[in-house]
């Protein structure tokens, strides 16, 4: 499988390695050029340099033959934007957004985008983790 | 009319004060804690703290009643942003958008904002404009209603120089409107005669251009 993955931070970085590993054809844009340091250190993929709204580097990175893409930039709105030019520019069949805020989170995967919000999951565990303790009394 | 502006620097906060004095109700969004102190002693209630990607900022600033929704920060995706949510999930139907990079255009077309100002796009049209150049120069983009405004210059080579406009054989979805000769503009019609050194304003859809050009410019070398 060819994948995209926009953003190489913790997220990113973490996706990528793993896919790579499994045998996957990975792709990795990041406009810090540090960010590489992130990936292993026989990292086999690309690794492209560049602000994924610019849609050469997009291009450059793949986006046109990818079967999925991963948007997990630091910015919700940056990320928002990237995966709806992924998807309705690109047509990629399978686009996954980070997105920090629940509400915008829930808003756009109501638009259609596939969105994965990293608050709403913390919110549900430690909710979870404390309702699960029975407290002082119990 | 109420007007939702985000983003509250010089193109915000001047449109604020426009906006004001014409009588309109306006909320003037922007997130920057300095900034935000100046705009509130210059503008009291009308400015308000926040980030209007928010959805719960927009909605405290009431963007449900707003008629029009303007986004001028200087972050692109932010401005995009702001004028989707307010479209799609509050049915605000007119918003206006600042583009600062012109390389994101695309990307508010995309998700329909088509009413979009960049002072780049601007400045490149006035200079094409200027330069005395015989090519077809865009002088108005009425994207909502899918036509344009064009502009050029007849020279001796034209195949259109010397001939009638009804004789033009002009492509479908295009009309001359008029003709400009030694500093007068005529209403260009059927017997009107193209000279060369004639300015011809006309109005097309887009894709009739091309065609357009064979019909009035000459054969590329």
């Amino acid at each position: 499988m060819k994948l995209l993955i926009v953003g190489c931070g913790r997220v990113g970085s973490a996706i990528a390695s793993r896919m790579a590993a499994d045998g996957h054809d990975v792709s990795v844009i990041d406009d810090d050029p540090e960010a590489l340091a992130r990936l292993p250190e026989d990292w086999p993929g690309r690794f492209v340099q560049g602000h994924a709204l610019d849609l050469e580097v997009l291009i450059d990175a793949g986006i046109e033959t990818a079967d999925a893409c991963v948007v997990a930039t630091d910015g919700d709105n940056t990320n928002i934007v990237i995966a709806q030019v992924a998807q309705k520019r690109f047509h990629c069949p399978c686009v996954v957004t980070r997105i920090l805020d629940p509400a915008r989170a829930a808003f756009y995967s109501s638009l259609g985008l596939q969105t994965v919000c990293a608050t709403s999951a913390a919110i549900e565990t430690t909710t979870q983790a404390i309702c699960a303790t029975p407290g002082r009394t119990g | 009319m109420y007007i939702l502006i985000a983003g509250g620097g010089k193109v915000g906060s001047n449109l604020a004060a426009t906006l004001l004095k014409m009588g309109h109700e306006v909320t003037l969004l922007d997130n920057d804690r300095n900034r935000y102190a100046v705009l509130e002693s210059r503008f009291e209630h009308v400015a308000r703290y926040g980030d209007a990607t928010e959805l719960f900022v927009l909605e405290r600033a009431g963007v449900e009643r707003a008629d029009l929704v303007v986004a001028v920060t200087g972050d692109d995706e932010d401005n995009i942003i702001v004028c989707q949510v307010a479209k799609e999930k509050y049915g605000v139907e007119k918003s206006i958008a600042r583009v600062n990079d012109p390389r994101n255009q695309p990307h508010f077309d995309m998700v329909g904002i088509n009413l979009t100002v960049s002072a780049t796009a601007t400045i490149l049209a006035l200079i094409e404009h200027e330069l005395p150049a015989h090519e077809l120069v865009t002088l108005l983009d009425l994207r909502r209603e899918n036509l344009e405004i064009v502009e050029f210059a007849i020279d001796a080579g034209s195949p259109a120089a010397g001939r009638t406009v009804r004789d033009l054989n002009l492509p479908n979805g295009s009309r001359l409107i008029s003709v400009s000769r030694a500093g007068r503009a005529e209403i260009a019609v059927g017997e009107t005669e193209l000279r060369p050194g004639d300015l011809v304003m006309a109005i097309l859809e887009p894709g009739a251009e091309e065609e357009l050009k064979r019909v009035l410019m000459p054969a590329a070398v």
